[in-house]
């Protein structure tokens, strides 16, 4: 019991004033949240009003691609320079997607080749559909870092045709795509991130399709550099049955 | 404000109750391995609560990335805290001994009696 596989408990005046400051914040929260006036409020009407010159018809994909690219340009960032940390102090195995597994259990093997195919298509349904329903990259995207994820897990490595250079540049291709297109709507007169309105579903489409693959090896990625070896992590299930 | 009574209300009831119920289990839990699979739980019914709330756009990132590969990372993490010594002082729930967790584990494994 002395690794770290479970926490210490805290001394019981700790505990006892962490939770009257929980309930404090919590009643803090109820309040401002019955305070909220009912009804459309906030910038729901202006979307709404704008929405036909997104080029999309769904009012979340169009604020998240283009009425706020910025912080989806920012988000996409931020993943990547996640990515890069992680490979950075990941060590020898970060980018490198070996087999976790002993090609041990045939059952959990034959599953995931069933399910990753179709995990990728509704990925790309996802990726579609967020043109007029919920879905977009993000969805799309973690989905394909679960596929990705599963794979890894039951005992699939990187195939041999993907390098580590092409999984690097695949991590960073959705960001550059971004910043493409951002800067290609300054080249034509418009402002940064500004797309030229006749071809704004085009573009955010080939956007989104990017940002989809590229959010999809970052997240692998991000569990390749942590993953744990399979026979250390049934141990650990094992032990803590009890 | 407050509504009334509205259809979904019992539902909405049970979600509010379980994720309130789950916050606890998991601030409480000891275990690493438990309180990980409580959390997936956790974000597996936030995402229901998102799609109470008319927002299946953050239920569907929420189920993938909250639940999903979140709960994927943190199983690895918890894997990889194993095999290591304790930072902070660690009470064996058994005997009420502390120990700065300097021992190997397997050491410490048979010293506590093992692990349960």
């Amino acid at each position: 019991m002395k690794a770290v596989d479970a926490l210490p408990k805290s001394p019981l005046g700790v505990r006892v004033v962490a939770g009257g400051v929980c309930v404090a914040f919590g009643a803090l929260l109820i309040q401002a949240t019955l305070a909220i006036p009912e009804g459309e409020t906030g910038l729901a009407p202006l979307v709404a009003e704008r929405l036909p010159e997104s080029g999309v018809t769904n009012a979340v994909t169009a604020c998240l691609l283009n009425f706020r690219g910025y912080d989806t340009l920012l988000e996409i960032a931020v993943l990547v320079l996640a990515a890069v940390g992680v490979m950075a102090v990941g060590g020898s195995h970060a980018s490198a997607w070996k087999p976790l597994a002993r090609q041990a259990d045939p059952i959990l093997s034959a599953l995931t080749r069933l399910l990753a195919p179709v995990m990728v298509l509704v990925a790309g349904y996802l990726l579609w559909a967020g043109e007029h329903a919920p879905g977009g990259a993000f969805q799309a995207g973690s989905l394909i870092g679960a596929a990705g994820v599963l794979l890894t897990l039951s005992g699939y490595g990187r195939p041999a045709w993907v390098s580590h250079l092409a999984l690097r540049a695949v991590i960073a291709v959705g960001f550059i795509v971004f910043v493409a297109i951002a800067l290609g709507g300054m080249m034509v007169g418009g402002a940064f991130l500004e797309y030229p309105r006749e071809h704004a579903k085009t573009l955010m489409l080939l956007l989104e399709t990017w940002l989809t693959v590229s959010i999809g090896a970052i997240l692998v990625s991000l569990f390749f550099a942590s993953a744990t070896p399979i026979d250390e992590r049934t141990e650990l299930m094992e032990t803590d049955r009890g | 404000m407050i509504t009334g009574v509205y259809p979904g209300l019992v539902y909405d009831l049970v979600i509010v109750s379980a994720l309130l119920w789950l916050a606890f289990r998991i601030l409480a839990e000891v275990k690493l391995f438990k309180a990980i699979v409580l959390f997936i739980a956790f974000g597996l019914l936030v995402a229901l609560a998102w799609v109470r709330l008319a927002a299946p756009d953050i239920a569907l990132a929420e189920a993938a990335i909250g639940a999903g590969i979140t709960g994927a990372l943190l199983l690895d993490a918890a894997g990889h805290m194993r095999g290591r010594a304790a930072p902070y002082p660690v009470t064996d729930p058994e005997s009420g001994a502390e120990s700065v967790g300097t021992k190997r584990p397997d050491e410490s494994a048979t010293a506590g009696g093992g692990m349960q």
